[in-house]
């Protein structure tokens, strides 16, 4: 072990070149690494015992392996059809559906959801009261509620409404109503503009986190009021806006299922009306769940890497990715490991 | 309307926040080149001034030239008109700033926190402005830290960088607000240094700074305002070392 701990030592200089670490005498803050302490030094102890979390961790173990046991072995959970939906081509399709519309709603969300944040803001009354409006109204009424609206949009506004000039006879065409919007956009603009409301709040809440001072620094620089927002607030807003963003893009792949209710097959949809055909609610049930679950996972891991980009320059030391996390583990007992520093810079103290 | 050359003018400056008086009646002249430091307690309005010279506060009452130019307005016959935002900006783009806090910006290494202004402001081609924001840094004693970002820095290098930003836009007038008052004290030197060497190039400068051997040392002119206006002005010297108001000798004895 002797001839690690001299490597040691040099793993800490490497670590301290990878941040960009140099010791000089203006190095206040950002250089105040303490040092190591010589290896002869260091507290070797054993530890305390905690027999309580023992006898908690066999407690919780026993219980969650009977109800594993339980799940996995009753015959009412009809795992081989769960097995024969889980990849049929029906649930595929319902779930790329599902996939579709969430991504729609979402884009439509972000990019509708920053403009109204942006007019929130603005110094015009009409304008900033115009985007309260929006928000008071999409956010105040449930959003199964709008879906159905979208749906028989057409009841408002007649099969065939004229596009042309208000208070004119200018008439350029007729819109076919039933034909533009279909179950799937009035599903997609049901969630959408509902979801526009709460990003709108979202990045409202980012924009007003940035520092005052960054504003004016931008503004002495010379920049005009979009070129402040879109290079120096908005990227500094990301670090506040993409983590609640997440979070709808999470609820929304869910509350997409909404949309079963105007007749869209996706994974509910479908799920309707297969069991409605066989009965077999449960293993279909699970068959979504696990969809659901699966998706869900892929894009928890997706925000994580989205919030590290964000995160750069911003943050002390950024948590290590699953990646580094597993090398970790496995490089531990050779080279006494102590958490290789994540490639993307960012060291020293937490900025204002 | 013709105004002497001045780099900065103020007459009768007045400016306040709701009933709270921050100005009330500055005059104030700086010649071109000319390195101004101003002191005075917290609340005296120091700050305030600087801010209304580069228009993020604007002003109520007097007239305040930047450059012989109208700062934030254009005048025709006698009457005012606001300048539009597009003309504020262009003129706050020749006027540099340094913050007490720095304000660099946290999500862009040092180099392209110098960069930025150039690039997108004065469309200078990217090249160009990454090999001048170079240059900058070196000259600020940067030119190794050009990819760290804000937070690997410690506040002296931030307040450099922050410095080397604004003389990016090749400012003809720098304004430095209290720019070391955030700074622990072994890291001010470094600070001042920078400015030391500004000012000897001839810049026009107006510093507001609790900092007297900076003043002393490199100051032409020393101003000493208090509730809102200039109480005295004169050599570093002078206003330091032989102050005529009372409330400039009780200030100078305080700090001293």
């Amino acid at each position: 072990m002797g001839g690690h701990r001299g490597s040691d030592h040099h793993a800490e200089d490497q670590r301290r070149d990878q941040l960009g670490i140099v010791r000089t005498e203006a190095d206040g803050e950002a250089g105040a690494v303490p040092p190591v302490p010589p290896p002869s030094s260091r507290i070797r102890a054993i530890p305390a015992r905690h027999p309580g979390r023992w006898v908690a961790t066999a407690l919780v173990l026993v219980v969650l392996v009977l109800f594993l046991i339980g799940v996995a072995t009753s015959k009412n959970f009809q795992w081989d059809v769960v097995g024969q939906f889980f990849g049929s081509s029906s649930i595929v399709h319902a779930l790329f559906l599902t996939l579709e519309l969430t991504a729609y709603a979402m884009v439509i969300g972000i990019a509708l959801g920053v403009v109204v944040a942006v007019m929130r803001l603005s110094p015009v009354p009409v304008v900033s009261g115009t985007s309260w409006l929006y928000i008071w109204f999409f956010r105040g009424t449930p959003v199964l509620v709008q879906i159905i609206f979208w749906y028989n949009i057409a009841l408002l506004t007649g099969q065939h409404p004229a596009a042309g000039i208000p208070f004119t006879h200018v008439v350029f065409f007729h819109i076919g109503v039933n034909k533009l919007v279909t179950p799937v956009v009035a599903a997609v603009l049901g969630l959408g503009l509902n979801e526009a409301a709460y990003m709108a709040e979202i990045v409202r809440a980012g924009i007003l986190s940035v520092d005052e001072g960054q504003r004016e620094a931008a503004l002495s620089l010379g920049m005009n009021r979009l070129q402040t927002l879109r290079l120096i607030v908005l990227p500094q807003a990301m670090r506040v806006i993409i983590p609640p963003t997440g979070n709808e893009t999470i609820s929304m792949l869910k509350t997409s299922s909404l949309a079963s209710v105007i007749g869209v097959a996706e994974l509910v949809g479908t799920t309707d009306i297969i069991a409605g055909r066989t009965f077999q609610w449960i293993p279909l049930l699970i068959t979504i769940s696990l969809w659901y679950l699966i998706v869900t996972s892929i894009l928890t891991g997706g925000q994580f890497y989205v919030e590290r980009y964000f995160a750069r320059g911003s943050t002390g030391m950024l948590p290590p990715t699953p990646l580094q996390r597993l090398r970790a583990l496995f490089t531990r007992n050779v080279t006494e490991f102590h958490g290789r520093p994540p490639r993307v810079p960012g060291a020293g103290r937490p900025h204002l | 309307m013709t105004v002497s050359a001045a780099a900065v003018k103020a007459e009768g400056v007045v400016k306040s926040f709701g009933r709270q008086e921050a100005l009330r009646g500055i005059d104030l002249e700086v010649a071109p080149g000319e390195v101004v430091v101003i002191v005075g307690a917290s609340g005296s309005g120091k700050s305030t001034l600087l801010r209304c010279i580069n228009h993020l506060e604007k002003i109520d009452a007097g007239r305040l030239w930047v450059d012989g130019e109208l700062v934030g307005y254009v005048q025709k016959g006698d009457k005012l008109y606001e300048l539009p935002d597009k003309e504020i900006a262009r003129n706050r783009s020749k006027i540099g700033m340094v913050f007490q806090r720095f304000h660099v910006f946290p999500h862009m290494t040092a180099l392209e926190n110098v960069m930025v202004g150039p690039v997108e402001v004065l469309q200078v081609e990217k090249k160009e402005a990454r090999e001048r924001a170079q240059s900058l840094l070196d000259r600020v004693g940067l030119g190794a830290r050009a990819s760290a970002y804000p937070a690997q820095l410690s506040g002296g290098q931030q307040q450099r960088v922050a410095i080397a930003r604004a003389l990016a836009m090749r400012p003809a007038l720098m304004l430095f607000d209290e720019p070391t008052s955030a700074l622990d004290p072994e890291l001010v030197k470094e600070v001042l240094d920078v400015m030391k060497d500004l000012a000897h190039e001839g810049i026009t400068m107006i510093v507001v700074t609790h900092e007297m051997g900076f003043a002393r040392e490199v100051a032409d002119r020393l101003i000493f305002m208090d509730e809102g206006v200039v109480v005295e002005a004169g050599t570093p010297a002078q206003v330091i070392s032989s102050p005529q108001h009372a409330r400039t000798k009780t200030f100078m004895s305080k700090i001293l």
